[in-house]
């Protein structure tokens, strides 16, 4: 063979050209160099087991398939997985179906997910030009939008009214209304916000909502609610206004969606207020129940001076929470104690000092959002299972943390 | 009673009114007092010395009528009922009745513990009789001629003030403190007045029908693996890294700028 380098434009053509059905596999072999996988003409992976692996001592090839081969190849190949979720793209929807999420924290829940599941399965059997229409009344954290299952994202602003203004968000969805006159409308079912909305709007459309539904047939539009306090199933044709429970639906998974901001102007009319929201009041943290407390600092074994935990936690406006180990040692009191043997809790952010992370603690903090570590040993459980873990030791940390505490407090004051 | 944590401005005459609906038990279906309902009630009574005016709107027959005396039990001498079939929709009844005999402050439970208790009728009477409603209160802080501050529950034992103007319409959320026990004297004792309304058919519900409660299917972790290997990693799952951010080899001071920086970010820090 000679050594002239020669240029293939045909292959050249298709990776440039990103629609082409080859452009995958050629993208692949351009980036690993060899073609060693793409997928065939049916849609299956195929694979040249010549192309893989390497040879091992003994002379012959080995093919590692535990998944630690090279960076690169593993990187590539990620990128054509998120391609193969179908890309769902609506250019001039024919009807609406509206979802509005509670967001707690700015984020959305599992019971927003699973309502967006639903008004998907909903707009699929309805038509194809059926969009999913967000509404976003508070300020959002949260990027992917169209991940979650929005076609179209209405973003209010945010800036006119408070966290809690009922009569003004109604005019917002009632502003939505008279524009899109949607088929259906999703609230999230026994949330302070989105629920509440939910019954208004209903009061106001003169529909009356099908309250805690936890199943919709799609086929009947038959709705099974929780009724009678619990204690019985009502099945009932679905109304416009649908209040669903968590696990209503599968969240989407398999699709993604265009969630296009909606520019045109939505006028919502002007209302005499009636309720004025005065602001949260303080709760004292350490009487909230554990199982349902939004920010818990916990501690362990690791901990050697408590009484700079307790301060720590009081400066924090934190509920405490302790470990197993902790609490036998009688440092904490029982019903303090975080884990499976202890309360499963939910925290938003849970804040671990000195707690290297035992599978039942790991169990009783599976629900909590962000889990904030500080050890000493780098190799525990739960700075695997952290989203953000300090390799440090905890009580200079702890006095680091109360003595910025502390240096904030005074610059407010100094401003103030 | 020592809970008495809101009074009413003596001058001010803001009467009160507290809905009331048959509640049952959750375990033994024994009907007795809807326990929003008795804590709404509560509230009112702390709220002034004189007596809160107690409507029920719904049937009144031999079972009923034990769970209503309960209300009576806890101190009230006079129970107003709008007598309905189980077929009616108690709204027009309620809403014609307190339309011509209005009261500024109307209590009730958030849900009711029989039939659809969908929870919506505070918001129908509210839109009925044109009054202001604020959800799940969970205390009464203050009440003056035209304006009332109540706590609102939220989830996480959080509370929120709210300044609401009256009339208004108050549903009472299982926060609010526990509803004193029955006095079975008062309770025989107590009067049940009927009142005579309009009564109307609710249409909707002829296509429902009711079954005891299914138990909800728990949800299966669903795997959308494509290969092998990918399986058998789902299916011998161990407590893995989820791509979290380790900070080694720093210094306290760093660490809790970080700390602090994330737990602003979540909004948890208030200061």
């Amino acid at each position: 063979m000679n050594d002239i380098k020669r240029r293939d434009p045909r292959s050249e053509w298709i990776l440039r050209n990103r629609l082409h059905p080859e452009h995958s596999t050629y993208a692949l072999t351009h980036a690993t160099g060899i073609m060693s996988e793409w997928i065939g003409p049916t849609g299956v992976k195929r694979k040249n087991p010549h192309l893989v692996g390497f040879i091992g001592p003994s002379g012959l090839r080995r093919i590692d398939r535990s998944g630690l081969q090279s960076s690169q190849q593993t990187s590539v190949k990620v990128q054509v997985d998120i391609d193969s979720r179908r890309f769902i793209q609506i250019n001039a929807p024919s009807d609406y179906i509206v979802v509005v999420p509670e967001l707690p924290g700015g984020r959305f829940s599992a019971q927003d997910k699973d309502l967006f599941g639903l008004a998907q399965q909903l707009a699929s059997k309805h038509s194809e030009t059926t969009a999913v229409l967000g509404v976003i009344l508070s300020p959002l954290k949260d990027t992917a939008l169209g991940e979650i299952g929005m076609d179209r994202v209405y973003f209010a602003d945010a800036s006119e009214f408070s966290d809690y203004d009922p009569e003004a968000h109604l005019q917002q969805l009632t502003a939505i209304e008279r524009e899109f006159n949607p088929l259906y409308w999703l609230f999230p079912e026994q949330t302070s916000i989105s629920a509440d909305l939910g019954r208004r709007l209903s009061v106001k459309l003169k529909v009356r909502a099908t309250s805690n539904v936890w199943q919709l047939d799609l086929d009947t539009l038959i709705a099974t609610c929780r009724a009678s306090g619990g204690t019985s199933d009502l099945y009932r044709p679905v109304s416009r206004v649908i209040l669903a429970l968590a696990e209503c639906a599968e969240p989407v998974s398999d699709t993604r969606h265009e969630a296009k901001p909606i520019d045109q102007a939505i006028n919502a009319v002007d209302v005499i207020k009636r309720i004025r929201n005065l602001g949260a009041v303080s709760v004292d943290p350490a009487k909230v129940a554990l199982s349902e407390a939004e920010f818990i600092l916990s501690g362990g074994k690791g901990i050697a001076n408590w009484d700079a935990f307790h301060e720590l936690a009081r400066r924090l406006g934190a509920t405490e929470g302790a470990s197993r180990v902790a609490v036998d040692d009688g440092h904490m009191p029982r019903d303090r104690q975080v884990g499976a043997t202890g309360t499963w809790v939910t925290a938003r952010v849970y804040l671990a000092i000195g707690i290297s992370g035992a599978i039942q603690h790991l169990q009783g903090i599976q629900a909590c959002d962000k889990v904030i570590a500080i050890n000493t040993d780098p190799g525990c459980d739960m700075i695997k299972r952290a989203d953000l873990a300090v390799i440090v030791d905890s009580s200079e940390l702890i006095q680091s943390m109360l003595d910025q505490l502390q240096q904030r407090q005074e610059e407010v004051q100094n401003v103030a | 009673m020592s809970r008495n944590l809101a009074r009413l401005h003596s001058s001010d005459e803001v009467s009160v009114t507290v809905l009331v609906s048959i509640g049952k038990h959750p375990v033994t279906g024994r009907l007795r007092r809807a326990d929003q309902d008795a804590r709404a009630l509560e509230m009112a009574l702390g709220l002034s010395d004189s007596e809160p005016r107690v409507i029920y709107a719904g049937p009144l027959n031999d079972s009923t009528e034990p769970a209503l005396r309960g209300y009576l039990g806890m101190g009230v001498s006079e129970l107003k009922v709008l007598r309905q079939s189980e077929q009616n929709d108690i709204v027009p009844a309620l809403s014609g009745f307190l339309d011509n005999s209005p009261s500024s402050l109307i209590l009730c439970g958030s849900r009711a513990e029989l039939g659809e208790s969908s929870g919506l009728v505070p918001y129908q009477l509210a839109d009925a009789l044109g009054y202001t409603l604020v959800s799940n209160v969970a205390v009464i802080e203050e009440v003056t001629a035209t304006l009332a501050v109540v706590l609102q529950a939220l989830p996480r034992g959080q509370r929120r003030r709210i300044e609401v103007v009256l009339p208004a319409i108050l549903a009472v959320d299982t926060a609010s403190p526990v509803a004193r026990q029955v006095a079975y004297a008062k309770a025989s004792r107590g009067f049940i007045n009927c009142v005579v309304t309009d009564a109307a058919e609710d249409d909707a519900t002829e296509q429902w029908h009711y079954q005891p409660a299914r138990k909800r299917p728990k949800r299966l972790k669903i795997i959308k693996a494509t290969s092998a290997r990918d399986r058998f990693k789902a299916a011998a799952a161990k407590a893995e890294g989820t791509g979290g951010q380790v900070l080694t080899s720093v210094s306290a001071e760093e660490g809790a700028v970080a700390i602090l920086k994330v737990l602003k970010e979540e909004g948890v820090l208030k200061t």
